[in-house]
């Protein structure tokens, strides 16, 4: 018999203690078990995968080579954002969502993880705060499914079907969104942005809501970084003929932005990851759904809601799961939205970080935010051939660069950046034909003053 | 302070034994008595009221005199407060029916009882769904969903309903078949009513599923949905029970709880009626736009047959098996564990029938694929 | 050999952890955020002030103010009063697969080169995490059989939606939408395979098992027709029972047009035994938070790898993840016309894709069917142990061995003494093991029990969680309170108001709620 194989995450695999379990079951073989399938459904060939890495430092290794091939944001200068950004992630963020009592929990209940409810709920407390809002989800998957579950929660409040959507939204969010709802909204109608100020355009808003409208979703900031300070017309046309107020908000900029539950919005949506959870390639994210605590939107909610109870010694927190039937209360449901693992991990790196940024944390990173942000279009706005910012409201974050004076494309200027290791705005060409060759450019907390003249030296070398 | 009305029926569960299959009246009785049967419902009112006798301080126990309650209360050291005592020899239905209503009448939080199904009917008899009743199993017929698992469990349960820490309730089936029929071998159930009983909503599970959902909320569903089929122009024979009454009540249709009702649409045009009333009313509209809707009755899994004995095999094929639509908690059809839905109308060819698969309509768009069988 | 050890005298950690709010002391910090350079703020002027007053806010979020080591010592409060599955026999949550999540892994997974990379920069600078995406798809085909994965979906449900999403275009391209609007599923199948096709706007159609617990062949052939749409089916099913059938349903679905998704959720004991499109299936889907080992998260992020043969590949969410054949180099591809969209923003997880991807490679071949194969001895090894307790039994499939798990059932128990399983669960926490699974709702196995004792576990630990139910049984006869009033060697005690968690004047999901409501 040849050497055993013995797998360093697979205890039993050792000959000798397989046989002795054998013998307690009473069988030979495992085969003996898999007499269950069917002959003919088995499978009898060599699975065709790489061959093991046996050691840990050869899978190190192999890693490593990998990621020899990709660049980075710390790197290279990155102005890439549109729902993943590159914020400073805290040591204390880190650590904590690398404790493997949280990493590699699951479902258990809130006794032998009461921790882990804990920290859930101190998420959705700090985000309430936030947004001014009391009730908040366990996250769901990321910004677009969490607006499309605002959808169709606004078509569940309203009995209607039809969504009316800000044409300044990701494409991809909005294509994520109008295929999670179909079921429960098939009509999207979009409501214009004027091409001027970027904001919402509120005739077109009043024009197309009517009685048969569930809801209007916008973003604030919107894609293009606009800072929407229409929120109270917003409600009031969209309230006027009994729709529900839905907005995406990026929760870095309500240390500085008014909290959208002030304006009228009933339903706040977003993404974790700019609290202190790292880019990973797009895998950061975590989808917020927020209203006020009341039973007509309470009841709306698909996603666990984990509530604090007392338990039999007095004076100790416990934690159970909030009004879990749900989904129907007080109105009718054709299809219900499913529950799966999701992205509570990130809800939890979320909270620690609002608990260590605090009120004062939030106003000085958004702030900051804003100063550079506006540093920086200001300087490009005068660099030949650029407008920046396109838009005229004013901007967070976020901003679209025109290089159409430049008669250069953003694919040949970013190609030219990137050989400066620096990694240009996203490309809006083909999203948003109409406004030319344009860049969505997003500057961070990260960014030194150094980073923006990087860019902006490297521009003039570029056009 | 909180008060709880006590109901042994000593008796109960005497026949069961012997195979006797029950002890209704007093001939069985006797004959049980006989064959050496010893009662056993007072050992299991014991077992339940320790778990009463906890909150000796904070419940006043109120009962009948003797073998009904008052020798129970006193082994499991409670203090009872006596409202009569029967004077014959052996209790009889009329003495747990008095028990009731004086027990009612003297305003009692939950009465608690010791017996078997003739036990509940009694006790519904008295108090309908006016009181809070549990029953503590100890008969030899158990159909009714009043009683809890065990005795044990239903002394838990009902100091968790008097300390107010249950506070949910809802209706349970009251059954009872009829013991000369089922001595000579056949079973015939009726559905008599329900009684109001504490729900135990605590079940919680690890966080994944989320508490069982409860039947308003699986009501509201099937109920969402019926509104988007029923046809305005159709016949809609309504069938026995607590789920399509709760239907009824949903689709605004003013119906009875054990009767079956006829609708135009959801417009109710005959109430409570007899078989004759449901051919008669179908030989006027024609039945192939009739349709019939039913729901499972009792634990074993019937739909047809038990305590709806109405919707006979003539309503039956004149209406036609397509137009059958049942409709039931996925909580129920689950319970059923594999076992398939049942059906006993008493015609042969009829219930060749129906036996097959049918689809349970359980929810919006939600339906299961059950067996049926004779 | 090792010991086996019942944790007689286990105690979880219980720090009595106020609030974080409570912490709160006006002006202290936790950590400082960087600020402009002086010349930045100065050029870019009062950006704040210069808000129109509608939209600056006036009153700043009332969060914690509380200093760093607080902050910290907080949250490792918190996370010892969770038990993480690397930290016990977390064979408790079956149907979840809680294998070890290795280390390494999350070492990888914190390196600049991927923590710090932007899902939208230049391919040429992503060559890395599209290599190892397309390896993890290459890996995924080998497994299933299938011709192509989308990585993108964020946990099994998702998966299982993006299918249904797939199917609803498939259908609406061939006109028939409006007529195949039925989706069959099964009772044991996971509750996500009537959900998600649910939520995609198809009607469910569930078939009840046979009395013996086996999918009823002749229910599936009563339902099946003209209207259905797909079936969907979890095999081996949550009750560990593979259906020995499969290929017949499958048959029978697509006989009358039906598309035929497998749910291959309990797949961990399958890997190299059998292929998912052997049986016939057209789509299926891996949790790679189950079978390939990366840590669930608390509840996510997960990935659901969701594959399917060629015809359907069109349908893909976008962007695929391409292998240019004559340079090697690898590439994004959004033109697809048909796709369904997107599902999920991005590339999916990626997070999770990478340490998938890093636990495959250090299985190889070998290494996944050794994962099968014992992952089906030690469930039947624990069979074995568990049968031996009196007050517990395995329904259905008499004579049959399961697979990955079982649904055990604590009924005998139940009615001897009136603890039932949500109250043994609970107990379970008091030996340093984790509350396990008892089932979905509905309850079809009454006072259910779901165990998953997968490779990852040692036959000494088998041994130990067997042990602490016998003893949790023999408690429930001689002293059934300890067991109701369980746990009591866990962070906290048992809920005694749960009711309230149903009361819109008292169930409260954050802080600012809780003060209002309950007055703090």
């Amino acid at each position: 018999m040849a050497d055993a194989e013995v797998f360093p995450y697979i205890p039993n695999s050792v000959p000798e203690v397989k046989a002795e379990m054998l013998k307690a079951i009473g069988i030979s073989s495992v085969e003996d078990i898999y007499a269950e399938i069917p002959d003919r459904l088995r499978f009898k060939g060599e699975l065709q995968v790489p061959p093991r890495c046996k050691s840990e430092y050869e899978l190190r290794r192999h890693i490593d080579d990998l990621f020899a091939k990709n660049k980075d944001c710390k790197e290279y200068i990155g102005f890439l954002g549109g729902g993943v950004y590159n914020h400073y992630a805290p040591s204390v963020v880190t650590t904590i969502m690398e404790r493997d009592e949280f990493l590699t929990s699951y479902v258990g209940d809130a006794y032998a993880d009461h921790g882990k409810w804990m920290a859930q709920f101190e998420y959705a407390s700090c985000m309430a705060e936030l947004l001014e809002m009391d009730a908040v989800n366990t996250p769901t998957y990321d910004w677009g499914m969490a607006a499309a579950t605002a959808i169709r929660m606004g078509a569940r409040i309203t009995s209607r079907d039809e969504a009316l959507v800000c044409t300044a939204v990701s494409p991809d969010r909005l294509s994520c969104m109008k295929n999670y709802a179909w079921s429960a909204v098939p009509t999207f109608t979009m409501v214009k942005t004027d091409p001027t100020t970027g904001l919402v355009d509120l005739k077109d808003l009043e024009e197309k809501m009517t009685d048969k409208v569930a809801v209007f979703y916008f973003e604030n900031p919107s894609f293009f970084g606009v800072i929407e300070h229409q929120g109270a017309r917003i409600a009031e046309i969209v309230h006027a003929k009994g729709g529900v107020v839905a907005a995406g908000v990026d929760p870095i900029s309500l240390g500085v932005l008014e909290a959208p539950a002030k304006y009228g919005v009933e339903i706040a949506v977003g993404d974790v990851q700019g609290l202190g959870i790292a880019m990973s390639c797009g895998g950061g994210q975590g989808g917020f759904v927020a209203t006020q605590d009341e039973p007509k939107y309470f009841g709306e909610f698909p996603a666990l809601m984990f509530g604090i109870t007392p338990t039999i010694v007095e004076g100790e927190y416990g934690f159970g799961e909030a009004l879990f039937e749900r989904t129907s209360y007080g109105s009718r449901e054709k299809a219900k939205d499913f529950l799966g693992t999701m992205a509570q991990l990130h809800g939890i790196g979320a909270g620690v970080y609002l608990a260590l940024m605090g009120p004062k944390g939030m106003a000085e990173i958004g702030e900051g935010i804003m100063q550079r942000s506006a540093y920086l279009a200001g300087r490009l706005n005068g660099l030949k051939g650029i407008k920046a910012p396109v838009f005229s409201a004013p901007f967070f974050k976020e901003f679209v660069v025109n290089f159409d004076g430049t008669g250069k494309t953003v694919a040949d200027v970013n190609k030219a950046l990137l050989e400066r290791k620096i990694f240009g705005g996203k490309d809006l060409s083909t999203w948003f034909p109409e406004l030319g060759q344009s860049a969505l450019y997003c500057v961070t907390e990260v960014h030194t003053k150094d980073d923006l003249d990087a860019l902006v030296g490297a521009l003039e070398e570029v056009l | 302070m909180k008060k709880l009305g006590l109901i042994v029926n000593p008796i109960a569960g005497m026949g069961g034994r012997c195979g006797l299959k029950g002890t209704d009246g007093a001939e069985i009785l006797a004959q049980a008595c006989a064959l050496g049967a010893v009662p056993e419902a007072p050992d299991r009112a014991l077992t339940a009221l320790q778990q009463v006798a906890k909150l000796a301080d904070d419940v006043e126990v109120v009962t009948v005199g003797g073998d009904m309650g008052a020798k129970e209360a006193d082994a499991a050291g409670l203090d009872a407060r006596i409202l009569f005592t029967p004077d014959g020899r052996a209790t009889t239905s009329e003495d747990t029916r008095r028990a009731a209503a004086e027990l009612a009448a003297h305003g009692v939080d939950l009465i608690l009882f010791a017996g078997g199904d003739g036990t509940a009917r009694d006790v519904y008899a008295a108090v309908g769904d006016d009181v809070v009743c549990l029953g503590i199993p100890a008969g030899c017929k158990i159909h009714s969903g009043v009683y809890a698992i065990n005795p044990r469990n239903a002394g838990e349960l009902a100091a968790l309903y008097l300390q107010g820490k249950v506070k949910a309730t809802g209706r349970a089936e009251v059954m009872d078949i009829d013991e000369d029929a089922f001595r000579e071998g056949r079973v015939s159930a009726e559905l008599y009513g329900y009684l109001t009983v504490p729900r135990d909503a605590a079940r919680v599970q690890g966080g994944k599923a989320g508490r069982t959902q409860k039947d308003e909320q699986a009501l509201d569903e099937i109920a969402y949905y019926l509104f988007d089929v029923i046809e305005p122009d159709s016949l809609y024979i309504l069938g026995t029970g607590s789920t399509v009454f709760g239907l009824k009540e949903r689709l605004g249709v003013d119906g009875t709880l054990l009767g079956v009702d006829v609708t135009r649409g959801r417009e109710l045009i005959a109430k409570d009626v007899t078989e004759r009333q449901i051919l008669e009313l179908l030989e006027a509209e024609g039945g192939d736009k009739a349709k019939i809707v039913v729901t499972v009755i009792g634990g074993q899994g019937y739909i047809f047959g038990r305590g709806n004995q109405q919707l006979s095999p003539r309503v039956i094929e004149k209406v036609g098996r397509e137009n059958i639509l049942v409709v039931a908690t996925k909580q129920k059809i689950a319970a059923l564990g594999g076992r398939p839905l049942l059906v006993d109308t008493g015609s042969e060819e009829t219930n060749a029938l129906l036996t097959g698969y049918m689809r349970v309509i359980t929810g919006y768009s939600e339906q299961i694929a059950v067996r049926v069988s004779a | 050999m090792g010991i086996t050890k019942v944790r007689k005298n286990f105690h979880q950690a219980r720090w009595d952890e106020p609030m974080i709010f409570e912490l709160s002391t006006p002006g202290v910090r936790g950590i400082i955020p960087p600020a402009a350079e002086a010349e930045v703020a100065a050029a870019a002027g009062d950006v704040v002030g210069k808000l129109p007053e509608s939209i600056r806010r006036k009153t700043p979020p009332a969060l914690p103010e509380v200093d760093q080591k607080r902050v910290l010592a907080h949250y490792l409060h918190l996370s010892q009063e969770t038990l993480g599955s690397n930290l016990n026999a977390d064979m408790s949550q079956g149907t979840c697969t809680m294998k070890y999540n290795p280390r390494i892994n999350e070492d990888l997974a914190m390196e600049s080169r991927f923590a710090n990379v932007h899902p939208w920069q230049d391919e040429d600078t992503l060559q890395g995490i599209l290599e190892i995406y397309w390896g993890m798809e290459q890996i995924m085909k080998a497994v299933s059989g299938m011709d192509r994965f989308t990585l993108q979906p964020g946990g099994g449900a998702h998966a299982v939606f993006t299918a249904a999403s797939i199917i609803r275009a498939y259908w609406r391209d061939k006109g028939e939408l409006d007529t195949r609007d039925e989706v069959v599923t099964s009772m044991f199948s996971h509750p996500c395979d009537a959900a998600s096709p649910h939520t995609a706007g198809f009607k469910i159609i569930t078939l009840m098992p046979k009395e013996d617990g086996y999918p009823d062949l002749e229910a599936m052939k009563s339902v099946v027709g003209p209207r259905t749409a797909a079936i969907f089916f979890t095999n081996p099913e949550d009750t560990g029972i593979y259906n020995p059938l499969i290929e017949e349903f499958v048959k029978v679905a697509h006989e009358a047009g039906a598309v035929c998704f497998n749910d291959q959720a309990n797949g961990n004991v399958l890997m190299g035994i059998a292929r998912t499109r052997d049986a016939g299936f057209d789509l299926c889907h891996y949790n790679l938070h189950k079978t390939f080992g990366t840590p669930h998260g608390g509840s996510g992020p997960g990935t659901g790898a969701m594959g399917c043969r060629e015809e359907f590949a069109k349908y893909l969410p976008y962007p695929t993840v391409e292998k240019d054949p004559a340079t090697g180099r690898f590439y994004l591809d959004y033109d697809r016309p048909e796709s369904i969209g997107k599902i999920k923003g991005f590339l999916g997880s990626a997070g999770v894709v990478l340490r998938a991807y890093c636990w495959a490679m250090a299985m190889g071949p070998e290494g996944l069917r050794e994962t099968a194969e014992i992952s089906a001895l030690n469930n039947n090894y624990f069979m074995e142990l568990v049968k031996r307790i009196p007050g517990v039994s395995a329904p259905y499939a008499e004579g049959h061995r399961r697979l990955e798990e079982c649904r055990w059932s604590w009924q005998p128990l139940t009615e001897e003494t009136g603890v039932g399983t949500d109250d043994i669960l609970r107990r379970v926490g008091d030996f340093g093991l984790q509350h396990y699974w008892s089932s979905h709702h509905p309850w079809v196995v009454p006072e259910p029990m779901t165990i998953e004792p997968c490779e990852t576990f040692a036959k000494e630990e088998l041994e130990e969680y067997a042990a602490v139910l016998a003893q949790i049984a023999e408690e429930a006869r001689t002293d059934p309170e300890l067991v109701k009033q369980s746990p009591h060697k866990c962070a906290t005690h048992k809920r005694a108001a749960e009711e309230e968690l149903d009361d819109p004047t008292k169930w409260a999901t954050t802080w600012k709620a809780y003060k209002r409501k309950i007055g703090k």
